[in-house]
């Protein structure tokens, strides 16, 4: 227990540890036969490891790592086309900082800036505004990266740009939406999940109701979590007693923060500006159904891939992997990170070959920065 | 980019566009407070939110943004934050 002097109130830690361990001995789960629980988002997969309470939890619980973590599932092919959207001498890049290092097919937007483009990294779609009005003869694009906690902000963006009748401020829309690809896992046959623990900030975004299909239509519990390692654990024993009684709910551990029908200013932002494209590309996944955003026709002159014919759909762009890179069956939970050849060896964080090891969020990058010797040896 | 911050907000500045003047960890940045108002924007005045990229998205105690922050240095996710806010201001003067 070397990391439980970290938690903030480590009695408590204790009784909620112990009480896991209790109820996984009463569902019966076993290191041969563990039930497996997915973190949906990448801010837990950081607190899971960071804490190492994969480690502290009982053998009995294997944490699957869901695929929350949106600097990892962007396809090489956006990122080239952001390199590509950015070389242009008229424009004026800006994105949030996380994407910076992401490997395109040919280069970075950090390798791109190096060789001279105008990239800029912000820490919000509002000093993107600004760019734009303080260099009205360029073009500014911003790079719309990210699920409902960052959607709002970019759909309100556009809205103050359309108020303020700016002509040289667009968004590069990759939004993408937390539901769709747990529907997709939950439909894939090889998958054996058996709870969710569902993302915090997101929810704050959407409520609660949007994952009722995982509880009524497939059986499955969720506890939308906070990020506290505390918070976390108490999430796992919700799930585990969900198990264990049978029962399929979608529960509210983070409820402080958390209200059941979400935050309704920013839902209301997202619906004007946005609709769902009928499929959208992820890394390691492939296309899944209605699980990316684009901008609607009616705000189509803050549209970058209208102004510029530049994004997804515009061609087809579909790049196989990196040589050896096995971010796809990491994602899926086919394979640890630490069974990739690359692991450690040819991807390392501070050269990373596929994107799970770019970003803290990442599961290659938790396993490789908390890991230590267990993440480099091989799995007993 | 995805975890919020906390933050304190200690003035509006914009009443428009919806901008406020808040203070997180030390240091001033405007956010957007359009998430959270609820009529007059100066009732928000002295009031604890967590900010996502410039947005203030939920209001919160003072309790619970303190035990936001201490996670969020916990995973060195607040000092990302503050860095991130810190090349903004650069990205603006177009010096980074």
């Amino acid at each position: 227990m070397k990391y439980a002097d970290e938690f903030r109130d480590p009695v408590a830690a204790k009784a909620l540890l112990d009480e896991i361990s209790k109820v996984v001995a009463d569902i019966g789960a076993t290191a041969e036969k563990p039930v497996h629980i997915m973190e949906i988002c990448g801010g837990h997969t950081h607190a899971i490891f960071r804490y190492g309470l994969d480690k502290l939890t009982p053998a009995g619980i294997e944490f699957i790592h869901g695929p929350g973590c949106p600097v990892c599932v962007l396809p090489m092919s956006r990122v080239d086309e952001c390199v590509e959207l950015a070389e242009r001498p008229e424009v004026i890049f800006t994105t949030f900082g996380d994407a910076m290092r992401v490997p395109g097919t040919k280069k970075s937007l950090m390798q791109a800036k190096a060789d001279g483009a105008d990239i800029r990294m912000v820490y919000s779609p509002l000093d993107a505004l600004e760019i734009a009005r303080r260099n009205p003869e360029r073009e500014v694009v911003f790079f719309g990266l990210g699920f409902e906690t960052t959607t709002p902000s970019t759909a309100l963006s556009i809205q103050q740009a359309a108020r303020e009748g700016l002509t040289n401020f667009t968004v590069f829309c990759n939004h993408i939406t937390v539901p769709p690809p747990i529907l997709a896992l939950l439909q894939d046959p090889h998958m054996v999940l058996d709870g969710f623990v569902g993302p915090g900030h997101v929810s704050m975004v959407i409520g609660t109701h949007p994952y009722d299909f995982i509880a009524q239509d497939y059986g499955k519990p969720i506890v939308v979590a906070g990020f506290e390692p505390l918070d976390l654990l108490q999430s796992v024993l919700m799930v585990l007693e969900q198990i264990r009684d049978g029962r399929a709910e979608v529960e509210n551990q983070y409820a402080r923060v958390v209200p059941e029908s979400g935050n309704p200013v920013s839902m209301a932002a997202i619906a004007d500006v946005y609709e769902a494209r009928p499929t959208f590309e992820w890394r390691g996944l492939g296309e899944i159904d209605e699980s990316g955003l684009r901008i609607r026709p009616k705000y189509a002159a803050f549209d970058a891939e209208e102004k510029f014919g530049i994004g997804y759909g515009a061609e087809s762009r579909l790049v196989a992997e990196p040589e050896g890179c096995a971010c796809g069956s990491v994602m899926t939970g086919r394979m640890k990170p630490v069974q990739c050849p690359q692991f450690g060896k040819g991807c390392t964080p501070e050269m990373p070959l596929g994107a799970l090891m770019v970003s803290s969020e990442g599961a290659c990058a938790a396993y490789y920065q908390y890991g230590g010797a267990r993440a480099i040896e091989p799995a007993e | 980019m995805c975890l919020g911050i906390p933050g304190q907000i200690v003035a509006i500045t914009d009443e428009t566009r919806m901008m406020a003047m808040a203070e997180v960890s030390g240091v001033r940045r405007e956010v957007n407070v359009a998430c959270i108002a609820l009529g007059d924007l100066d009732a928000l005045v002295g009031k604890w939110a967590l900010i996502h990229v410039g947005f203030a998205m939920s209001e919160i105690d003072e309790e619970e943004a303190a035990k936001t922050l201490e996670a969020l240095r916990g995973l060195g996710e607040a000092q990302e934050t503050l860095e991130a806010m810190a090349e903004g201001d650069k990205a603006l003067e177009g010096t980074q």
